[in-house]
């Protein structure tokens, strides 16, 4: 073990030095994510800039992050990787991690050093901490699953709507809501407002009788809620009056909001945090392999994560990436101290034993 | 062009009723009074080579296209039904266990004995070597909930069993950190020196691991397991031994035998070192392998676990299609699931409700226009026939998107029924994400199906009939029942079952429009195969599926038959 | 097909109560809406039946059929002025509709003119049935297309989303921009896409056509071993569900490495498209006449020739309606070349799919009115080409 150590650290070295070493790299890579505002930040921020200086590279984009597990799975199956490096959320990676289809990766050695403020370098695996939530997971942002309101819908003499249970309150705000088609979060949110306490909701939610609970909960305002299960969604229905608040990513909101110029409002209470990030799939060719890493490298570094933050309201993974966000995008990340009173961290392990059998129930609620 | 057509031979032969070889025949009947061809051959037999020669043209015709939509469709559907059933993955990466559970009773309500436990340790092991454990454990949750989480703690867990023992090897004795010294203990001579010859830079094989001779007889759990490793690291990992610590299972494997054999008789390299742990083995600190499985996660001693891996032990397995008709396979046989968590029942029900509504619909929608396009001059017929074709030739998914448009409460028509004043503005009538939304949609959308084939039908009905009647006497009305519509029930028929069989396979626009209440168990089946990646469920939801619309297509091939579908021209 | 022989019916001027009548309940249904819109729906009725009442009265007994265009124009002008003063251009586009309906509507029913085209011994119930019929036919139309239309001055919105805007509404020119239509030419996604759906449908329909036809044509003869279940297999892609075949094929293609190729994605979207040429070509080929080939074998052609010189030709429009087929479905393909396509093999409806459920943006409305648009074009073509060419063969049209 103690061998390992300081061979991890002496490449470690090696590599900060900068000295990657020289190698046939692929010409192509194809890279895949969620499309929309999303995809177009990572193109701005770290996509473009890689190719300025590899103009030799091109980049080729698949929207299929969606479905990233299904398809990465039957290319395993089938023995043919078309893909290089794919965008998943944490829940993923760890699925996929779990299943030997994406590559372990040791975040000291394939990422760049974070360049603290003070001009110090911190290793990647501190700078990122906590948010390397499996082996094969390189975060890049975190984001927050929330709610938007139509301000011009908040009665009048009501104040705007500012804690989780006014998703529930139909008499103060009267209008439909917009919810994931998914036990994932709501379930959580329901037992929250039916009076568990905050540590307890997963305990609460193994039992017959917790996933009662929530579900009953949560029929009080069935009738007047619109289930989406696409990102673009909820801020359509925002934008056309359709509901008078619906959950979704805070990236959608911030551009329904600042971009697109709506009358919507940002409740934060209750929010749950979850990462996006790169896995690199197993079994990649050497050169596609050697590309992939050098563009990882580059793409995650301390300034690429804070130049993301400047098209899209996600905070950065790393932790010295935070001070370089622009100050006026700050108020708007699901990190910012004012917005994050009170927040939920996605609980990945509880999900991947329950997620079969709440689902068989929540949709068999559902279609009630 | 196959071969039948272009020989121009085979066309010159007289075809059976080619009257002239039939007159010419009538002339020739030879002394048996048989009738004779042209050519003076037996007529029979000359008919008979020609059918032959007919029907092997024609099959030749139609063989590269048969091959090919059986090469890109029927082979990929088949290959894809096989999935319901297919379940090989327990007894794949649980082989051991798998046999050694085969005598254990989960009637008993007792946890199975050690020698299970000890199957396990080696399956888990390799399968998380492997990492195929989390694989398994996510097939088995489908099954029974914590099956993953248990599977996936396990696999970290599996490593401290062994370590116990190699934490102690070490203590013992310095040379067991080294790798050599496993490697000079456990493989043969020649193996070594090969291995040491061996230059990385040459690009030539890894030579392959050999067991010291007698080593299998003195140490055999070793050797076994020494082996594996062995194997494993050269062919997944392309590493030698001889650089390697072995597993944390070789040396738990090298514990049990030095408590069970006697190794004075070993006389090889090491010989010192093997000695001095044999004897120091008794007071080695040790758990027994099923206690060190309850260590792990005490889920291992619930029967609940082992009758699920029991009952699906067997390659082939019956359990989605259980699961499919809201059923469980449990250890105690099939039952049914609880009542809140049934939903497929409920969906292949509403699916068919649905798309029996959606086909009524379009019938009495399509009727009436069919009829207009068949009666009108052929000149209007054709301008308002591209009415019909433009909605057919919009996409999809423009359609459907427009229907959202349309439909919602802030929609087209909620907001002219509001401007008009026939609908308040704080009641705007609810029409979307619903089974009205996914009628009204789906029925737009299938409406140009339902009126083509209508329409080729109309069309050949000569008016003269109807006026035929009416002449002599029978009202419009009479007419239209009697002599009109019963002609005209084919295209209605062709047309419905075209619907019925389109809508109960329809996704894209229940996905779209139909909220919780309108939607399909096609959009269950696309959920179990990008979400929930049940694969198997997938399959035998879709093979329930297929199973009913060829039963329609059977039914519909005997009351039309397929040769009388037609669309428009 | 040839309508019953028409007899001109003599225009005659109907009773004055009859027209009146009739104009008046007209009037009434649309003052209900225009009524209601403005606060009294009671008021509307009788003002609206008033009102058209007079004019049927005013045309039929002082203005007849002399001064029918100057009454026509001149009700225009009025309910376009009114429509102005109550709701704006809206309201005025719409009173100048309306008061051009009502104009041709009060001489339509005045001078008997609805008699014109049917024979003269149907009865009154017969006549009023027949026009009832018209307009159920003319409302399942107005189903059929109407969404079509809606999307268009969508597609033209100055704002992000699929919404009328208040400025659409008022006719605002601020809420109208080309910048959708702007963003399909000049984004690369969308262009690569339209590349891609034009070179996977025309060779998917191609390979559909020419397999297909050959196997009709095979299907057609009189003695085919085993057609029922022959005819099941080629028939089976198009009843299978989609989500079925497009699963199985994923997990297949990916097996034999066909996943992410185009080559993948036209096998796919061929199969889909045989059955329906398979159709079509069979129901040509019901009435094709076989004495025909074996008179051209008679004549000394051999099979080639007589396919290609005689059988061909007749059957060429069956073909052609099955190649329109196989084309649009591949065209409009969406589920299949989800899963067996990849990033390289984005059609038009795969970049529409991912940007209605990513990305909601008017775009696809406005490739959606592009669309329309060639298929109106293709279909008008096709149209005047088939009457052009009946002509030529000297066949009466209709």
């Amino acid at each position: 073990m103690t061998l390992s150590k300081t061979l991890l650290a002496t490449t470690a070295l090696t590599v900060a030095g900068g000295a990657v070493a020289a190698q046939e790299m692929a010409d192509s890579m194809t890279l895949v994510s969620w499309g929309g505002a999303y995809q177009s930040s990572q193109q701005q921020a770290y996509v473009e800039p890689y190719i300025e200086n590899n103009p030799e590279v091109s980049a080729t984009w698949d929207e299929s992050s969606n479905e990233a597990v299904a398809k990465l799975r039957a290319m395993n199956e089938a023995g043919n990787i078309t893909w290089d490096l794919v965008d998943v959320v944490a829940s993923d990676a760890i699925r996929l991690c779990d299943e030997g289809l994406a590559m372990e990766v040791d975040h000291d050695e394939l990422l760049a050093p974070g360049e603290a403020e003070d001009g110090s370098e911190v290793d990647p695996s501190d700078d990122f901490g906590d948010l390397i939530v499996s082996d094969c997971y390189i975060p890049q942002i975190v984001y927050s699953t929330t709610f938007g309101y139509r301000t011009d819908m908040v009665p009048e003499g009501a104040d705007a709507p500012d804690e989780i249970c006014d998703v529930w309150d139909l008499e103060t705000y009267p209008g439909k809501r917009a919810l994931e088609k998914r036990p994932i979060n709501n379930m959580e949110w329901a037992l929250l407002c039916d009076g568990v306490a905050k540590d307890e909701i997963y305990d609460v939610l193994a039992t017959d009788e917790g996933q009662d609970q929530a579900l009953a909960k949560l029929d009080e305002i069935k009738d007047d809620v619109i289930w989406w299960s696409a990102g673009a969604d909820t801020p359509q229905l925002l934008a056309d009056g359709e509901v008078f608040m619906g959950s979704t990513y805070n990236g959608r909101l911030y551009s329904v909001i600042e971009e697109q110029d709506q009358p919507v409002g940002m409740m934060w209470d209750a929010q749950v945090f979850d990462l996006d990030g790169w896995i690199i799939p197993e079994g990649l060719p050497e050169d596609r392999l050697a590309r992939v890493k050098d563009f990882v490298r580059f793409a995650t570094d301390t300034q690429r994560l804070a130049d993301q933050a400047e098209y899209i309201s996600y905070g950065p993974a790393r932790e010295t990436s935070a001070p370089l966000v622009p100050e006026d995008m700050k108020q708007h990340m699901p990190t910012d101290p004012e917005n994050s009173e009170n927040t939920f961290l996605y609980n990945y392990e509880f999900w991947a034993d329950y997620r079969d059998d709440i689902d068989a129930k929540f949709q068999s609620w559902l279609a009630q | 062009m196959s071969d039948a057509t272009s020989d121009p031979n085979k066309i010159e032969a007289p075809t059976p009723d080619d009257p002239l070889a039939q007159a010419k025949a009538l002339d020739n009947v030879d002394d048996r009074g048989r009738m004779l061809a042209a050519d003076g051959t037996p007529l029979k037999r000359q008919l008979a080579k020609s059918l032959r020669i007919q029907k092997i043209r024609a099959l030749a015709l139609i063989a590269p296209l048969l091959l090919f939509v059986l090469l890109t469709f029927i082979a990929p559907i088949a290959d894809m039904l096989f999935r319901s059933v297919e379940n090989e993955i327990v007894s794949e990466t649980l082989p051991r266990t798998v046999e050694a559970l085969a005598d254990w009773d989960y009637d008993s309500g007792e946890s199975p004995g050690d020698e299970v436990y000890a199957a396990l340790y080696d399956d888990l092991f390799l399968a998380q070597e492997r990492k195929e454990h989390t694989r398994l454990g996510t097939r088995l949750n489908y099954e029974l909930t914590g099956v993953s989480s248990l599977f996936r703690r396990s696999g970290r867990g599996v490593d401290d069993i062994g370590e116990l023992y190699q934490d102690q090897f070490e203590d013992l004795n310095e040379l067991w950190e080294e790798e050599r010294t496993w490697a000079e203990l456990m493989g043969s001579d020649e193996w070594l020196a090969a291995q040491e010859a061996w230059d990385e830079e040459s690009g030539e094989p890894l030579p392959d691991f050999q067991l010291r001779e007698g080593m299998p007889t003195l140490l055999p759990e070793t050797s076994r397991q020494m082996l594996t490793f062995a194997e494993f690291i050269r062919t997944e990992d392309n590493e030698s031994p001889l650089e390697e610590e072995p597993w944390t299972r070789v040396w738990a494997a090298l514990y049990t035998d030095l408590t069970n054999k006697d190794v004075s008789g070993y006389s090889g390299p090491h010989t010192d070192l093997l000695q001095e742990a044999s004897a120091a083995v008794g007071d080695f600190e040790t758990t027994p392998i099923k206690q060190a499985f309850l260590d792990m996660d005490e889920d291992w001693g619930d029967p609940e676990v082992w009758g699920t891996i029991q009952a699906f032990s067997p390659d082939y397995t019956s359990g989605y299609f259980l699961n499919a008709v809201d059923m469980q396979k449990t250890p105690d046989g099939a039952a049914m699931r609880d009542e809140d968590e049934r939903i497929y029942g409920l969906l292949f029900k509403r699916t068919m409700f649905m798309s029996l509504v959606i086909t009524f619909s379009c019938i009495l929608l399509g009727y009436p226009v069919a009829y207009l396009l068949a009666t009108l001059p052929m000149r209007s017929a054709n301008l308002l026939m591209i009415l019909v074709l433009l909605p057919f030739w919009t996409s999809l998914l423009v359609r459907t998107s427009a229907w959202k448009v349309m439909l919602q409460s802030q929609g087209v028509i909620n907001d002219v029924l509001v401007w008009l004043g026939l609908v308040g503005d704080a009641n705007r009538l609810v029409m979307i994400n619903n089974q009205f939304g996914t009628i009204v949609a789906m029925t737009h959308i299938l409406l140009p199906f339902m009126i083509l084939p209508m329409y080729s039908v109309m069309s050949t009905i000569p008016p003269s009939y109807v006026r035929a009647a009416k002449s002599l006497g029978a009202t419009n009305v009479t007419a239209f029942r009697r002599v009109y519509f019963p002609q005209s029930v084919p295209g209605i028929g062709a047309g419905s079952i075209l619907v019925f069989i389109l809508s109960i396979g329809y996704y894209i626009t229940p996905e779209i429009v139909g909220g919780t209440t309108g939607t399909f168990i096609s959009n269950r089946i696309a959920y179990h195969i990008s979400s929930s990646l049940n694969w198997g469920l997938a399959a035998a939801l879709g093979t329930i599926l297929l199973a009913v619309v060829l039963i329609l297509y059977w039914a519909y091939d005997k009351i039309v038959g397929i040769d009388n579908v037609k669309l428009g021209g | 097909m040839a309508t019953p022989n028409v007899v001109i019916t003599e225009t005659r001027t109907m009773p004055y109560g009859f027209t009146c009548g009739v104009v008046a309940a007209a009037g009434a249904f649309f003052g209900l809406f225009v009524g209601t819109a403005q606060g009294s729906g009671l008021v509307g009725i009788v003002l609206g039946a008033a009102i058209c009442a007079g004019l049927a009265y005013l045309a039929m007994a002082y203005l007849g059929t002399a001064q029918e265009r100057a009454f026509k124009w001149g009700v225009v002008a009025l309910f376009a002025l009114a429509g102005l003063l109550i709701g704006g251009v809206p309201g005025l586009v719409v009173g100048a509709l309306f008061g051009w309906f009502l104009g041709w509507f009060i001489y339509w029913v005045g001078r008997c003119r609805y008699r014109m085209a049917l024979p003269p011994y149907l009865t009154g119930g017969q006549v009023l049935w027949h026009y009832s019929f018209r307009v159920i036919c003319g409302a399942i139309f107005v189903f059929l297309i109407t969404p079509i239309l809606v999307v268009m001055p969508l597609s033209f919105n100055a704002e992000n989303f699929f919404t009328f805007t208040p400025e659409m509404l008022s006719f605002d020119p601020e809420g109208y921009s080309l910048r959708h239509y702007r963003n399909f030419f000049q984004s690369n996604e969308w262009q690569s896409a339209l590349r891609n759906s034009l070179i996977i449908a025309p060779i998917a329909t191609l390979l559909a056509v020419s397999f297909g036809t050959l196997a009709a044509i095979g299907l057609s003869q009189p003695h085919v071993p085993g057609r029922q279940v022959i005819m099941a297999i080629l028939i089976s892609p198009m009843i299978v569900p989609l989500i079925i075949s497009a699963a199985g094929m994923y997990f297949f293609y990916s097996r034999i490495g066909l996943q992410g190729t185009y080559l993948g994605v036209i096998l796919a979207h061929a199969a889909l498209g045989i059955p329906f040429v398979i159709i079509t070509v069979t129901a040509t080929l019901v009435g094709f006449d076989r004495s025909l080939t074996r008179a051209s074998a008679n004549l000394g052609a051999n099979p080639v020739t007589t396919f290609f010189k005689v059988q061909m030709p007749l059957i060429l429009p069956g073909v052609i309606s099955g190649g329109l087929f196989a084309f649009i479905t591949s065209f409009d393909e969406v589920v299949i070349v989800l899963f067996v396509g990849s990033a390289n093999q984005q059609t038009l409806p795969w970049q529409m799919f991912t940007g209605l459920r990513e990305q909601i943006s008017p775009t696809i409305l406005a490739v959606a009115t592009i669309l329309v648009g060639i298929s109106i074009c293709l279909l008008t073509t096709v149209e005047i080409l088939r009457r052009r060419s009946e002509k030529m063969r000297g066949m009466s049209p209709g």
